[in-house]
């Protein structure tokens, strides 16, 4: 057993780590601040190598497994939870064509990205279904030569920027699952309508809003597998992407916990730093704890992965605790810098604003413990 | 067109530097190392030769310790094509590293149109391995420079000078180049980068091997020690006007007997 990351990819966290510090950290809350979508750093990250991660060798991409691109996720959430989920997404949608795509499929569609700077949106969740995301109403009907699109997604990320979607979408609402196709889309299609951009308590400057697609024509060659089989490819694309997003609460809590380090040996209260009062220090052990502990999970997660052993159960175990964990560091961190942590001049009331959504987005912290008890209890 | 750049491994800004145990040097088991940040300065303007010219041949040298080679991978992951390492502790004087500097460039076999260095290194601050090369390889050499054009064989730099002015060099190739920050905005290494960095030749050599011995050291170390802890300030009340006169011929006295300024 070993719980040590090679060298290599010491150095691929490292460079992640370092365009954090210097491109994301500075803006970071400027962006957030004005809901600012961070198109030049998103750019600039693509051009260094640190996003699309899933994108296999043979079509261009940098071939890192699961585990680099978790250790690459983790650095980037470091620099702002926000931005790094506009960056995940990218891979969210570009993984259900990595799982299910044929090899044309993953010419036509992946190789672009590695070429020129794109963005991608993954549309499951509606209105009407966010947790129960087998039942879905947008429906596929055949045209002859072609598909037709029609419904409407809900929080789509990237959706106001994106040149490709990859959409869930049922050819019969009574087949529940089984009716379920995954297919790729053209965001330009006629008779695409993009809502307004959803004003968010956290995560503002990724760009979220709803899509509606009213009678859209989409390509045969388009769709992932066979009429039917969307619903396997966005489970196994979960099963791949969760602790990604594990990764994402889990660079949010790692930098609390750095804020929290640093403030509480430079604020003074009762004539010593306050790392000196115990109050404090229980409060930053428990960070560490639960970072360590969250990064064991979210990095086994992830190597499972990398080992083609089925992961679901570990994967949701990394999601929920990561992002429940996030949620109680950041706030733990709020605490310690006291009434300047609940101001925006300070870093960490943007990072517990963030926290909350990794608890919610990409299977709420209650779904992920039912699919837990789901796999123990068989 | 060969170009070489030298660079140097310090510790990370972040780090809490402490003397070794028996004060010989620093305590460097638990640094973590990273690239001198003004020789980022002269890899980039060296890439960005290359950039213009691809014949141009870009080498990154460095005198140190093996004990992490990251300046150097660094360097190549950022874009140059080969490395040199000269094998020696990291407490070298700076003309030991700039004799050992030459002897790599030397036994290259390249010569050198451009040496590239950052103007100091963050650690020691030295600021005289560049001019130092300069002289051993008989190049002009400008310090400092902010501001680099050049011309075929000509050179013209620009460097700082005390209140914001700033000089205009022109030299002629080859020549030393001690870069400052402001030059240019240093690449990031990228994931690429890194990969393809592992593949690029590494030369090792010994001091003995570039022609270095005990015999070249100009300066020892005599031992390495934090500064002194200063004494707390002293302080007097003088809010009660009656002893305000009493309190001043005190403080006088103090400046004269104990501090010895006045």
């Amino acid at each position: 057993m070993d719980f040590a990351i090679s060298p290599e990819q010491k150095e691929i966290q490292e460079l992640a780590l370092k365009f954090a510090r210097n491109e994301m950290i500075p803006v970071s809350q400027e962006m957030d601040e004005k809901g600012e979508f961070p198109h030049a750093i998103f750019k600039k990250a693509w051009e260094l190598g640190l996003v699309n991660t899933c994108i296999p060798a043979e079509y261009g991409g940098t071939g890192f497994s699961s585990l680099d691109a978790v250790i690459i996720s983790e650095a980037l959430a470091y620099g702002c939870m926000g931005m790094n989920t506009s960056f995940m997404a990218n891979d969210l949608a570009l993984l259900p064509i990595v799982i299910g795509g044929t090899d044309e499929q993953k010419k036509k569609f992946l190789t672009p990205f590695t070429q020129e700077f794109k963005i991608a949106s993954f549309c499951l969740t509606e209105p009407g279904n966010g947790s129960d995301a087998g039942g879905l109403k947008t429906t596929l009907k055949d045209g002859g030569d072609h598909w037709i699109l029609n419904g409407e997604k809900m929080w789509i990320t990237n959706a106001g920027h994106a040149n490709l979607f990859v959409v869930y979408a049922t050819v019969d609402p009574a087949l529940k699952h089984k009716g379920i196709c995954a297919i790729v889309v053209d965001p330009k299609s006629a008779g695409i309508e993009l809502g307004k951009k959803e004003d968010k308590m956290g995560h503002r400057s990724s760009d979220t809003r709803g899509v509606r697609f009213n009678n859209v024509k989409v390509p045969k060659e388009n769709m992932l597998g066979k009429v039917g089989e969307g619903w396997a490819i966005a489970m196994s694309t979960l099963d791949h992407s969760r602790p990604l997003v594990a990764s994402s609460a889990l660079g949010g809590s790692w930098r609390a916990l750095d804020l929290s380090i640093s403030y509480s040996k430079e604020r003074v209260q009762f004539g010593v730093p306050i790392s000196k009062h115990q109050a404090i220090q229980f409060m930053i052990a428990e960070m560490a704890m639960k970072v360590e502990a969250a990064r064991l999970l979210t990095y086994k997660a992830a190597w499972l992965c990398d080992q083609h052993v089925r992961n679901t159960e570990v994967a949701s175990y990394a999601k929920a605790f990561a992002s429940d964990s996030c949620m109680q560091i950041t706030t733990d961190a709020v605490q310690i810098y006291g009434g300047y942590g609940y101001s925006k001049e300070y870093p960490v009331e943007k990072l517990m604003r963030d926290a909350k959504l990794i608890q919610i987005y990409e299977g709420t912290s209650q779904i992920q413990r039912l699919v837990i008890a789901r796999e123990v209890l068989k | 067109m060969n170009i070489f750049v030298c660079v140097k491994q310090v510790p990370d800004t972040e780090t809490k530097v402490t003397p070794n145990a028996d004060g010989s040097f620093i305590e460097t088991s638990s640094i973590k190392w990273i690239m001198n940040p003004y020789d980022e300065f002269a890899v980039e303007q060296a890439l960005l030769i290359k950039q213009a010219n691809a014949a141009a041949n870009v080498t990154v040298v460095r005198v140190g310790s093996v004990k992490d080679t990251e300046a150097l991978r660094t360097a190549m992951a950022m874009g140059a094509d080969d490395a040199i390492l000269v094998e020696a502790n990291d407490n070298l004087d700076s003309y030991s590293i700039a004799k050992a500097l030459k002897g790599a460039i030397d036994k290259s076999g390249k010569k050198a149109d451009l040496i590239f260095a950052g103007k100091q290194a963050i650690d020691d601050d030295c600021l005289q391995v560049p001019q130092i090369l300069a002289q051993m390889m008989e190049m002009p050499s400008v310090a400092v420079v902010v501001g680099f054009e050049m011309n075929g064989t000509t050179v013209k730099a620009k460097r700082e000078v005390e209140g914001g002015a700033l000089e205009v060099y022109e030299v002629n190739t080859p020549c030393v180049i001690a870069c400052n920050k402001g030059l240019n905005t240093p690449r990031y290494a990228s994931l690429p980068g890194i990969m393809k960095a592992k593949k690029k030749p590494l030369a090792q050599h010994s001091l003995a091997d570039v022609g270095v011995t005990d015999a070249d050291r100009r300066v020892k170390y005599s031992g390495f020690a934090l500064p002194p802890e200063k004494p707390a300030g002293k302080k007097f009340d003088a809010m009660d006007a009656t002893k305000q006169a009493e309190i001043v011929a005190q403080v006088v006295s103090l400046l004269r007997t104990e501090a010895k300024i006045i």
